[in-house]
């Protein structure tokens, strides 16, 4: 009998999973367990264009229906009921009562929002990770609430400017110094940040929460300095950890994450894993283990661990050039490979005008790009660092885009001449 | 040869499908898609067919 898949997951990577194994024609059982209720649904616009001002039941973000899962793709939908441990031995994996046997095992369930520790269970404060939580922020945003958003990374930062862009009372607070620091490294992170101070947001950094307060629900966030902030919605966006608490004793290498090789395998026959909680070595940089928390890899890495799970034999590996990106306001900010390097130079625009590529270099190479309003640059990059591009051969590329960014903008310029003359 | 085919109602210009196949689509700092070229021969088909399951949007599809 053909191979029974099981992903456990059903967001992103796990819907990816059971889609690339039906697309290649295995004909063998397909079981998807998923902790939420509802149907797979894409994350990223929760915190963007679900959060706008304007129909009073915004789509839901479903990728697709029950029916093409069910019917069409022949996979058994397992929701409601997160998965509570693995049997590498007996191969099954629990959810609730149910023993559910696998052959092969796709471990794709992602990572939680941390909540701020020690902080109470007040009405209208929330973390933004899942559909439920988008829901509940946007209502509140309906009702018009001042907002306080505590953590000034890409979340926190769409969220206060979606509340900014109704024309809500809106306070960021960040207890480091810079925000964004992890994400795209300190100088750029003020960099970024600058795009707040421009759209008159009251960004404040270095400042420690001291109490949440509220009766029943939230009215206030309180500093440390005792400055006051009234608030009818707190929104945490304090970074994500990855669900592997139910798989603690089954056996698998857990540390901040599940840890695979270049073949997302875990280890265990059989056994691979995807998306958010994948910390695996990435064969594009050196080998070095990554962890991320990116729509596009989440979406490659469900494919190739189901494929690799069916067909161990015939495994490929997974490398890339990372990539995310973030809307804020009305600018777009893309970042290509990692953050982390020797040095950081901007090679094209200002960070202070808004609009500017930045290039990152480790050691003697290319390892990282940021763009922000700069959409035509960033994608040629990442083909740049796909192909190890040495740091000079990098400012040279760089040097002849900008020379071809200008040529053309002098030709416009001439043609508007041209055009008014 | 297989057709490509932009929903730009649905595009966003995130730019994923240009570093996956650079010869078929290119991305402006507006974040309007062009499509450089509209029929995808059998040698690119691979990187084509990439491209369009890589788009976060699904603003892309290739007729067969």
């Amino acid at each position: 009998m053909a191979s029974h898949l099981v992903v456990v997951g059903a967001s992103l990577a796990g819907l990816r999973a059971v889609e690339a194994v039906r697309k290649d024609g295995h004909d063998g059982p397909v079981t998807l367990i998923g902790a939420e209720r509802h149907l797979p649904y894409d994350r990223p616009p929760l915190s963007k264009a679900f959060l706008e001002a304007g129909d009073e039941d915004p789509e839901h973000p479903r990728f697709r229906e029950e029916s093409h899962l069910a019917q069409e793709l022949g996979v058994e939908l397992v929701l409601g009921e997160p998965a509570s441990g693995l049997d590498t031995a007996a191969r099954e994996v629990h959810v609730a009562d149910r023993r559910i046997g696998y052959d092969a095992l796709v471990l794709a369930t992602g990572a939680r929002a941390k909540s701020l520790p020690g902080s109470p269970d007040l009405d209208g404060v929330h973390t933004l990770r899942t559909l439920d939580d988008a829901q509940a922020i946007r209502a509140a945003l309906d009702a018009g609430a001042r907002t306080v958003v505590i953590g000034a990374g890409f979340i926190g930062s769409e969220v206060a400017s979606g509340a900014h862009k109704r024309g809500l009372e809106v306070t960021v607070l960040e207890a480091l110094p810079t925000p964004l620091g992890r994400a795209v490294g300190e100088e750029m992170g003020a960099a970024v940040s600058q795009l707040h101070h421009r759209n008159g947001m009251d960004l404040r950094c270095g400042v420690t929460v001291s109490a949440i307060e509220g009766n029943g629900s939230v009215e206030a966030v309180v500093l440390e300095d005792g400055t006051r902030l009234p608030a009818d919605l707190v929104v945490v966006g304090a970074g994500a950890a990855p669900t592997t608490d139910w798989l603690e004793g089954s056996g698998l290498e857990l540390d901040d994450g599940v840890v695979c090789d270049e073949y997302l395998a875990a280890g265990p026959p059989g056994i691979y894993a995807a998306g958010d909680i994948a910390r695996w070595r990435n064969a594009q940089f050196d080998g070095d283990l990554m962890r991320l928390e990116h729509w596009t890899s989440a979406a490659e890495q469900g494919a190739v661990a189901a494929r690799n799970a069916l067909d161990p034999a015939s495994a490929k590996p997974y490398a890339t050039v990372p990539y995310f990106w973030s809307d804020w306001y009305d600018s777009r900010i893309q970042f290509v490979g990692i953050p982390r390097g020797d040095e950081v130079r901007v090679v094209s625009g200002r960070p202070e005008d808004g609009r500017f590529v930045a290039l990152y270099r480790r050691c003697d190479h290319l390892v990282g790009v940021l763009a922000v309003n700069r959409q035509a640059e960033v994608m040629k990059y990442r083909a740049q660092i796909k192909k190890n591009i040495t740091w000079d051969d990098a400012l040279k590329f760089a040097a002849q885009r900008e020379a071809a960014a200008q040529d053309k903008a002098e030709r416009a310029r001439e043609g508007e001449h041209a055009a008014a003359g | 040869m297989a057709c490509i085919k932009v929903d730009y109602d649905k595009c966003t210009g995130l730019g994923i499908c240009e570093s996956l196949a650079p010869e078929f689509f290119e991305v402006s700092d507006d974040g309007n898609l062009t499509l450089l070229e509209e029929e995808a021969g059998p040698d690119a088909l691979d990187d084509v067919r990439e491209a369009v399951a890589g788009c976060p949007t699904e603003a892309l599809s290739l007729k067969e």
